[in-house]
């Protein structure tokens, strides 16, 4: 039987993971924090995709990596596949999840501004509460490129939240 | 020993409650200490830090505990004790913990794992000499204690990380703040 905790248990230190990045340690500098949080879970999803994929044959190309991703890695972990995968069938992927886990508790002043977790370090920020999201989904950002990557596949990734509590995240393979 | 308040069982619990493959939570505890290390360098700094983190997580769940495990008021540290191990524990790890190595006064006693999710996979290298790396838990004892009233001081006596044949971390209760009611201002 495959081992479980509490979904609290994986929240609370991802929560306060990233509370510690952004208040106590990078405080002045969000770019800063928001790279670690990414390697944090760059970290992770190379270990996971490594074990989930430990008894598959190699991936055959781009595509049914990415579909992996949609649908047995984010089972593994949201279990739930990814909503909705559309590519322009040159290097981006963009995965939609209708009811990000995660974000599910989080909400938004209704005027939520389209805030690009990792492409515009520099874009200003509305309010606190969009700033706090978007440095929690650098997690879920790594992860994914984490996982990619140990599938041979170098990409960026970023999230976009622009309608919550859907969230879409932007694989851009690199050539 | 007095019996459970808790209408629930652990078992029933932890059935109640989201769960999630505890891979990922392993993994990603491990990755935030690989991390913190980096970042940080002193390892002090790590466990100091470890535990605040712990410290915060203990203060939110022991409410989503009160709320979902229908204990009721405990009447003493022991009972309180007995409560975290068998229920606590098991709600949020699924593993329980013994309780031991009780002073005379019944101030402090022990919690022992056998079985912890937080360290599979997990061995400390050699640089590593000095870090609690199960701190997290220790702090949210701390700071769930500190909800109910109870101050505490939680370290750690054993450590399979360190070759110990179990893990045990000593509570001690500090003081225990009387709750106050808001009485009339002319009482």
């Amino acid at each position: 039987m495959v081992r479980e905790v509490a979904e609290s248990c994986v929240d609370g230190v991802v929560m306060e993971m990233v509370a510690a990045y952004c208040g106590r340690f990078y405080a002045a500098k969000p770019e800063l924090a928001a790279r670690r949080i990414e390697a944090i879970g760059f970290q992770v999803g190379h270990q996971l995709s490594e074990r989930y994929t430990m008894e598959r044959p190699r991936f055959s190309d781009h595509l049914e990596a990415i579909k992996f991703i949609c649908k047995d890695f984010w089972s593994e972990l949201f279990k739930k596949q990814i909503d909705n995968l559309k590519t322009n069938h040159r290097g981006t992927f963009v995965l939609q999840d209708n009811r990000f886990r995660w974000l599910t508790r989080v909400s938004l002043d209704p005027p939520a501004e389209s805030t690009d977790a990792t492409d515009n370090d520099s874009a200003p920020l509305g309010d606190t509460a969009a700033q706090t999201t978007s440095m929690l989904l650098y997690f879920p950002c790594g992860l994914i490129r984490g996982a990619l990557t140990n599938l041979g596949i170098s990409c960026s990734v970023s999230a976009d939240m622009s309608n919550l509590p859907a969230c879409s995240f932007v694989v851009r393979i690199k050539t | 020993m007095p019996p459970l308040t808790a209408p629930k069982s652990g078992d029933a619990l932890f059935a109640s409650v989201d769960r999630v493959n505890a891979e990922l939570f392993t993994l990603t505890y491990g990755a935030i200490v690989r991390q913190l290390l980096t970042d940080l360098e002193e390892v002090e700094e790590v466990n100091k830090q470890l535990d605040q983190m712990g410290y915060n997580i203990g203060t939110r769940l022991v409410d989503e505990f009160l709320a979902k495990s229908n204990v009721s008021r405990c009447v003493d540290f022991k009972e309180t004790a007995d409560v975290i191990a068998k229920l606590g524990f098991k709600m949020f790890l699924g593993v329980t913990a013994t309780v031991t190595n009780w002073d005379a006064e019944g101030t402090s006693c022990s919690f022992v794992l056998e079985d912890n999710p937080l360290v599979d996979f997990v061995e400390l290298p050699d640089t590593c000499q000095g870090l609690q790396y199960c701190n997290v838990l220790s702090g949210v004892i701390r700071g769930a204690l500190e909800m109910v009233s109870m101050k505490t001081e939680v370290t750690w006596v054993r450590d399979m990380l360190r070759g110990d044949d179990a893990y045990e971390m000593r509570v001690k209760l500090i003081k225990q703040v009387p709750e106050e009611y808001p009485y009339k201002d002319d009482d």
